[in-house]
């Protein structure tokens, strides 16, 4: 009978060896990808507006931001911020300067400006802006939009 | 001189270590694109060039007042949901005739699909798209109009390409679409200064 009575054979471990490899890998991969937001928002966190014939920006170094929006503490009138700051619609052509600094005089024609601005803004304000990026000959501009249904905008 | 085996470090944790940094950067990974309505602003004009003059049969006049009201042609009042249809029957229209387009070395157009109007546009090419807005109109509103107005002529493009490729536009070669860009449906829409 001692022959059935035999010792209980052990699961083989699964080798882990190559785990720390495995990890790494996708580590390095999202330590290559992320995006660390570089500038905070000085103002209200502006609220996009939704539209569907929008396009995707594709170089994010040739994309300066502005943004449009209310003040934190409710300041009636809109607000701009330029990188880290709230700034004057007079400041935007210095900004445009600044970012045409950093770049080749290839990509300065590449150059986009994305303005996130709040859907309660005044149009008076948006046209301020590009009248200003028109003096400066920034001539390429993205309405920074969500995707949805342009209708949701005006109920 | 005896030599002593280094003992090796144990790299056991080495796994949770990177599974902390990798659940950190996984958190902090942001992946949206930004998306939104790319539009070219005018260069800007010397002033002393007069404007050309514009017959007003081949001007879509839209009008947006402090109020979020959309008036058109100067005469319609129109909700956000009818411009879209209003815009592609002025484009398409195209009721010019081969004596009227010569000057302009055009001929008329074979491939619109519209009413062929005499008293609206004559030629896609010729058809423009003004838009005026009041200082005061909500960004969310224009945002729709321009939505609506750029939406027009997507759909007139998909249109076309459908008839001509079977396709979308947005699926013909590069070389196809920058051909209905520039000669079939060019994209003009003309923006005024907004109204005090």
């Amino acid at each position: 009978m001692s022959k059935f009575q035999k010792k209980k054979k052990e699961m083989p471990a699964v080798n882990t060896a190559s785990l720390p490899d495995i990890v790494f890998m996708l580590l390095f991969f999202f330590m290559v990808t992320t995006v660390m937001r570089e500038t905070d928002l000085k103002i209200k966190k502006p609220k996009l507006p939704k539209a569907d014939q929008v396009k995707k920006l594709e170089k994010k170094s040739l994309v300066n931001y502005i943004y449009v929006g209310k003040s934190k503490d409710d300041t009636p009138g809109d607000k701009i911020q330029l990188n880290d700051r709230i700034s004057k619609v007079s400041d935007i052509p210095s900004f445009i300067f600044n970012a045409r600094r950093k770049h080749s005089e290839e990509d300065v024609k590449k150059l986009t400006t994305s303005i996130k601005a709040d859907m309660k803004v005044n149009v008076g304000t948006i046209s301020d802006i590009k009248q200003q990026l028109r003096n400066v000959n920034a001539l390429k501009i993205n309405y920074s939009t969500l995707k949805g249904n342009a209708f949701d905008n005006v109920k | 001189m005896a030599r002593r085996s280094t003992p090796e470090i144990n790299a056991g944790s080495m796994a949770d270590i990177a599974f902390l940094l990798l659940i950190f950067f996984l958190v902090t990974t942001t992946m949206d694109v930004d998306t939104g309505i790319s539009r070219k602003l005018p260069e800007k004009q010397d002033p002393n060039i007069v404007p050309p003059v514009l017959k007003e049969k081949n001007v879509f006049e839209v009008n947006v007042n402090r109020n979020d009201e959309i008036l058109v042609e100067g005469d319609t009042y129109m909700k956000v949901d009818e411009l879209r249809a209003a815009a592609i029957k002025f484009i398409d229209n195209g009721g010019g005739t081969a004596e009227s387009l010569q000057k302009d070395n055009l001929s008329p157009c074979t491939w619109c699909g519209g009413d062929k109007d005499p008293t609206s546009s004559d030629h896609p090419k010729k058809a423009i798209i003004s838009l005026q807005s009041d200082r005061g109109t909500s960004y969310a509103m224009y945002i729709s109009v321009q939505n609506e107005l750029v939406g027009a002529y997507t759909d007139l493009r998909n249109i076309y390409a459908n008839k001509k490729f079977g396709k979308d536009f947005k699926d013909i070669s590069n070389a196809d679409q920058k051909k209905i860009k520039n000669d079939i449906y060019p994209q003009i829409i003309s923006e005024a200064e907004p109204t005090k």
